[in-house]
């Protein structure tokens, strides 16, 4: 009976078809009023006057929070650093008259009922006066410089720096080419806009209350942390809960703007509040920063890469350095000797950029691997053949380390023959179908398969059941029923005996739900956990000198079944019930920490890797273009649910259509505005985009990343999707287009 | 959105009655995009007057030969109605390409053509907009404008700039095959071709009908000659469904052997209201239906149209539309991917 | 021919005063609720807010994303773009009302979960109650028909390959080569 590497079915599943499965703004608090967020019009200046008589002239409407009449919160900038803050000063809602991007939040309406709120904020007026902008990243790209460095720098190291002479290598070189790229700004938009419900509970002997926060979040302890330095309450008055979450993506991993409103309301009313975001305002706090990558490479005619350039530049705000790893990748997949990586930021008037699935990956994977399609081409060799007679066996940036697992050559070899790659004329326009051009493209893809530290809980009651937690989060990802098929493996119990709980700041402690590190960081510390429960079960069941168990050593055991037994005579067994029952009536319980060992994977490079094989279906006339089906074939270690996991692959190609074909914030930099700030007009795929979508798993084996061998697969199906889609459309046109979304207009024109 | 009364008359005479006497009331139907605009604080009405339960449901045949379709009848029941598919086919269609399922299924003919604007900056009470607040001026112009409008425009005057496009896909089809628009008022009904129903901005941008103070529609009737052997809406947008038009194309053929004997074309997702010229369409009659005669008909639909920008591109996306739309009706092919 | 008619002139509102609050009966799966709510509350927020029925999912609130879908009178639509009042004695259903009274799913649900057909769940109830409505309406033949008439419901996930699987399953719908 073993449940890893099962297709168990999601363990929460029938709540979420139910509807039982409660977000953010659903748990039903008594009492509470509703808070509705007003936003600036303006870009940059400040606000002159803000008038909000007529809204509390309206009976039910108990307060509008502005710049001049909020609640004293932390004066130091550190006290609103959250856990993934970027170096800076973070953005403090309505701290000041300042107004520092368009959309900022100005005031807030609370009211009895969420419709009088919502009237009640429509009649704030504010005067501003304004001052000039800049919005526009391509216009002011000369004046783009290095990054300042903070503790976010540990996972999103700089480029390496320099080394040998691209320069006079690409010179030398016998073919060469070069793009640019330009990538326009991409939001979130999880399906579930950000919301918060405030529950005041009772106050303490100094007047500080306990305040239970239902928060959409990807990490509840951030969100604690955040709340309690901002608002001087103790961690024990504040506890943050988040068992479900409509989709995170990024966008949860620092607190919004709405947990800061709602705290602040509830605390200075003393009632419970709500705040939701509007849709438009989910266009208001961090996005995917729009980028322009540079890329040159040199080859010699055999197709050794000789030379590699590779520079970013992207927009951050003004008051944080927001950084992501874009052109790093291109020195992990391509082991050149003269590679020069460069990375740089222009703070504009914009809220600070925020990670957005696989950030900074999606990126540069898209410019690096659509030039090597680019280089394949002047070369006349196959783009497999290219990648793989430039393999890269160490990773150069991270001081020539070794992967630590790096099945990529078989992603190629299974994603090539299940997508019959073989069958491809690699001459451009050669393939049709009807009146349509057909393209067939491939690109390589790369992800981290990073670990932090996590704790976890696991209690095994009396009637023999086994609970385990940890405040991780699950935002679609397969936390709950993953983590509950580690715990019952890991005590050999019945998955039906088991449940795993998350997303609370009661439970122990674990790090935001993102970089795909989750099965990793939290995975690891349940199996910890539930063999320290182990440990101390077959303490008790060998306390008694007759016991069976009385001189077993861990090694000597098994648990299998719901029982405790001997490897060597697996007929000698104990039920854990029964165990459990020699504890006096209480249930048996342990906590445990786990991080990964430095001196052990240290020593490694550890990623994921993929291949994405793509067809497209390009109407010239039109200039239409449909994927039609891919496959990506994924190296992430061990699976630990086939179902889940093809999903998280399924759900990245989607995504990596969505990017490729669709998805663009646009800005009027006269307002300095996102102008198509809704679901109709800021495009993502519905069902009738989306086609034959195939997912390969290959073996990899890897006892570095972590005990159990397995790597997040939450990013990397999005990685290699934008330049496989992209190179398909050159194959099926001839056009190369470098910049994204592969809308109608730039397949014409 | 804004307090508003309620009521529910229960006939066409007292609905009237409500309206004139409450100028700053306004009819729901469907809802589909009075409650989104109320929700944006672009309309305020007083009152709502909930119309869905007077008789208005019916799809019936005329004596001509023709289709009366109930202004309350929902968008889903007219395109999936047996006369309408078999005789309308262009129409049935051209639903079928908007919006979605749940929203045809409560969106009613009688409002979708009363459909406003999507320009952003109509929508976004932030920004300067003649059609929103006349004489504010147009954010559009000189912004982000992708998707505005290359043909009818207003853009001489500041204070009457107006480049927004009319989104509807039924009111296109409608266009083509030249619906009547039936309507009642404190004055008794009269009638409105389709193509003096809607308006160009001119410089009353705010004014998207020409509908009278107290006026509702009844019905949309549609004359016998449905096109229904040689049809196609072609419609480009940035997915595959649910999502705007960029350009769509209404085309219905009348066809002996190979030549043209009648032809309708109209477009939308140009312009401020369907645009439809009968100089082009009459460039066909007698001619052979091959491409190389539609490019002309393209050419002259186009004739002084105007990019902003962003939208520049939607000239010759328009004429490329034609010419495949126009194709696809002759062959009864549809080769388009969306 | 028609003459061209001047356009009528603007009307401002200038209601200020608070919409009284009124009784509206909604029959919500198969149970009559009764609400002291005003006009402007929308069938989504009374759904959500006033009775506590929270499966349905507010995404956008301007019917843009399909998570509101609920059935009235078995047709779908998007609950929130329209008003409480309006629908006093219509039958309305959310996902709430889609399970038996034992507590059995409905095969949608069941497809849902077999085929994992969802990530984060937020769109979940929506997608079920857009196939629920979809089935009443026959109009899909084909899985292409499926993938087009589900298509007024957006998936941040990424989910649809496996949402089609379970509602052309449930149909009995061949899958295409």
């Amino acid at each position: 009976m073993t449940y890893i590497g099962q297709p168990v079915k999601r363990v929460e599943g029938a709540d979420k078809v139910t509807g039982k499965a409660k977000y953010a703004a659903e748990f039903n608090v008594p009492d509470l009023t509703y808070g509705y967020v007003v936003s600036s019009a303006l870009v940059k200046g400040k606000i002159t006057s803000i008038d909000t008589s007529e809204a509390l002239a309206l009976p039910g409407v108990l307060e509008v929070f502005t710049h001049e009449n909020r609640p004293k919160t932390a004066w130091f900038d550190m006290n609103y650093k959250d856990m993934d803050a970027p170096p800076g000063s973070p953005f403090r809602p309505l701290h000041d008259e300042k107004i520092k991007y368009s959309g900022q939040p100005i005031a807030l309406v609370v009211a009895e009922t969420f419709e009088l709120a919502r009237y009640a904020a429509s009649l704030v007026k504010a005067t501003y006066e304004q001052e000039a902008h800049e919005t526009d990243l391509e216009a002011h790209l000369a004046e783009a410089r290095d990054p300042a460095v903070g503790v976010a720098s540990l996972l999103k190291p700089p480029p390496p720096k320099p080394r040998g002479n691209a320069d006079m290598a690409m010179m030398a070189a016998d073919v060469s080419i070069k793009a640019r790229h330009v990538h326009g700004p991409q939001h979130h938009n999880p399906m579930e806009m950000f919301a918060t419900t405030v529950e005041y509970g009772k106050e303490d002997k100094d007047g500080k209350p306990y305040l239970t926060i239902y928060d959409k979040t990807q990490g509840a302890y951030n969100s604690q942390l955040y709340v309690a330095q901002i608002f001087d309450l103790p961690f024990s008055h504040v506890r943050v809960i988040s068992p479900y979450v409509g989709g995170g993506f990024g966008s949860g991993l620092r607190p919004q703007y709405q947990l800061f409103l709602a705290v602040m309301a509830s605390k200075a009313l003393k009632r419970s509040v709500r705040v939701t975001l509007t849709r438009q305002q989910m266009f208001t706090f961090g996005h995917r920063p729009n980028t322009v990558q540079e890329v040159e490479l040199g080859a010699s005619s055999d197709g050794t890469i000789t030379a590699i350039k590779h520079d970013a530049k992207a927009a951050t705000s003004q008051f944080e350095d927001y950084t992501e790893v874009v052109v790093n990748w291109t020195g992990m997949l391509y082991d050149v000797p003269d590679t020069t990586l460069t990375y740089k930021l222009k703070p504009l008037d914009i809220y600070s950029p925020l990670d957005m699935r696989a950030p900074g990956g999606v990126t540069g994977d898209h410019a690096i691997e659509t030039a090597i399609d680019a280089l394949a081409y002047e070369l006349g060799m196959d783009p497999v053949e290219l990648r793989l007679k430039n393999y890269s066996e160490k990773n150069w940036t991270e001081g020539d380390k070794p992967y630590s697992s790096k099945e990529l050559r078989a992603c190629f070899y299974q994603g090539a023959e299940r997508f019959g790659w073989k069958e491809r004329n690699p001459e451009p326009r050669s393939m049709k179908r009807g009146h349509n051009l057909v393209g067939w493209g491939m690109a390589t893809g790369i992800w981290d398969a990073g670990r932090l530290f996590a704790r976890a809980e696991a209690i095994l009651t009396v009637n023999g059941k086994l609970r385990v937690s940890s405040a991780t989060a699950d935002i679609g990802t397969g936390t709950y029923t993953i983590m509950t098929q580690i715990a019952a493996d890991t005590l050999g119990m019945p998955i039906e005996d088991v449940i795993f709980k998350l997303g609370d700041t009661e439970m122990p402690l674990a790090p935001f739900q993102g970089g795909s590190m989750t099965i990793s960081t939290v995975g690891s510390a349940v199996k910890q956990v539930c063999e320290d429960l182990g440990k101390k079960l077959l303490k008790l069941a060998g306390k008694d000198a007759k016991s069976p168990f009385y001189d077993a050593n861990w090694k000597d055991v098994t648990f299998f079944d719901g029982e405790l037994r001997l490897k060597k005579d697996p007929h000698v067994s104990m039920k854990l019930v029964d165990i459990v029952a020699l504890n006096g009536g209480r249930a048996v319980s342990e906590t445990s920490t786990s991080m990964p060992n430095p001196l052990v994977s240290g020593k490694y490079s550890k990623h994921t890797h993929s291949a994405a094989f793509v067809e497209v279906e390009v109407d010239e006339d039109l200039g239409t273009v449909t994927v039609k089906r891919a496959v990506t074939a994924v190296a992430g270690g061990r699976i630990m649910n086939p179902r889940t996991a093809r999903s998280q692959i399924i759900g990245g190609m989607v995504w990596g259509i969505s990017s490729a074909l669709q998805e663009d914030s646009k800005m009027d930099h006269n307002y300095g505005r996102f102008m198509n700030h809704n679901l109709a007009e800021y495009h993502v795929p519905v069902c009738a985009d989306i086609h034959d979508l195939d997912v390969i798993f290959v073996e990899e084996h890897d006892d570095i990343v972590n005990p159990l061998g397995a790597k997040g697969l939450g990013e990397i199906g999005i990685v290699g999707m934008p330049a496989a889609i992209a190179n398909a459309v050159f194959h099926a046109t001839g056009k190369r287009i470098y910049d994204l979304p592969i809308t109608i207009d730039r397949v014409l024109y | 959105m804004n307090p508003f009364a309620y009521s529910r008359p229960d006939s066409i005479d007292s609905a009237i009655d409500e309206l004139v006497t409450e100028p700053a009331a306004k009819f729901i139907g469907g809802g589909t995009n009075l409650i989104d605009l109320m929700k944006e604080n672009i309309e305020k009405p007083s009152r709502l007057i909930d119309i869905n339960r007077l008789p208005l449901t019916d799809i019936v045949e005329l004596p001509d030969g023709g289709l009366r379709l109930g202004a309350l009848a929902t968008n889903a029941d007219t395109a999936y109605n047996p006369l309408v598919k078999e005789r309308y086919p262009l129409l049935s269609q051209t639903i079928l390409a908007g919006a979605s399922p749940q929203l045809r299924n409560m969106a009613t003919n009688g409002g979708n053509l009363f459909q406003r604007t999507r320009c952003y900056y109509f929508y976004d009470t932030s920004m300067p907009c003649n059609k929103r607040k006349p004489g504010s001026g147009c954010g559009a112009l000189n912004g982000y404008n992708r998707i505005h409008a290359i043909l009818g425009t207003s853009d001489s005057n500041p204070l009457t700039t107006c480049i927004a496009t009319h989104p509807s896909d039924m009111c296109v089809a409608l266009a083509a095959l030249e619906a009547v628009v039936r309507v009642e008022g404190p004055n008794g009904e009269r009638t409105v071709a389709m193509a003096d129903f809607h308006r160009l901005p001119g410089n009353e941008p705010q004014y998207d009908n020409t509908l009278q103070p107290g006026e509702i529609v009844t019905a949309i009737d549609l004359p016998a000659n449905g096109f229904a052997q040689h049809y196609n809406y072609l419609k480009l947008r940035d997915r595959a469904s649910y999502a705007f038009a960029l350009v769509s194309v209404a085309a219905g053929l009348e066809l002996e052997g190979n030549t043209v004997t009648n032809a309708r074309i109209a477009l939308g997702g140009v312009a401020h209201k369907p645009w439809r010229k009968t100089e082009a369409e009459e460039l066909l009659v007698g001619k052979e239906a091959v491409a190389a005669n539609f490019r002309p008909v393209a050419e002259k639909l186009l004739e002084g149209a105007k990019g902003y920008g962003h939208n520049t591109f939607k000239i010759d996306l328009a004429k490329r539309a034609i010419v495949r739309a126009l194709t696809e009706a002759v062959t009864m092919q549809k080769a388009t991917p969306q | 021919m028609q003459t061209t008619l001047s356009p009528p002139a603007p009307v401002e509102n200038a209601s200020a005063a608070l919409p009284a609050l009124g009784t509206v009966r909604l029959t919500v799966n198969g149970t009559a609720k009764t609400l002291q709510i005003a006009p402007w509350t929308t069938l989504l927020d009374a759904l959500r807010e006033y009775l506590n029925l929270t499966g349905t999912k507010k995404g956008c609130d301007h019917g843009q994303c399909g998570a509101c879908t609920v059935l009235i009178n078995g047709k779908r639509i998007n609950s929130c773009l329209t008003l409480a009042v309006m629908h006093d004695d219509h039958e309305i259903t959310s996902i709430e009302g889609l399970a038996n009274a034992d507590g059995s799913l409905h095969p949608l649900q069941t497809a849902f979960v077999d085929h994992d057909a969802f990530q984060c769940g937020y769109c979940t109830p929506g997608q079920i109650c857009s196939a629920v409505g979809l089935m009443n309406e026959g109009q899909a033949k084909s899985e292409a028909d499926v993938r087009e008439l589900m298509s007024g419901n957006i998936c941040r996930c990424g989910a649809y390959p496996h949402i089609v699987d379970a509602v052309t399953e449930v149909m009995g719908i061949e899958k295409q080569a």
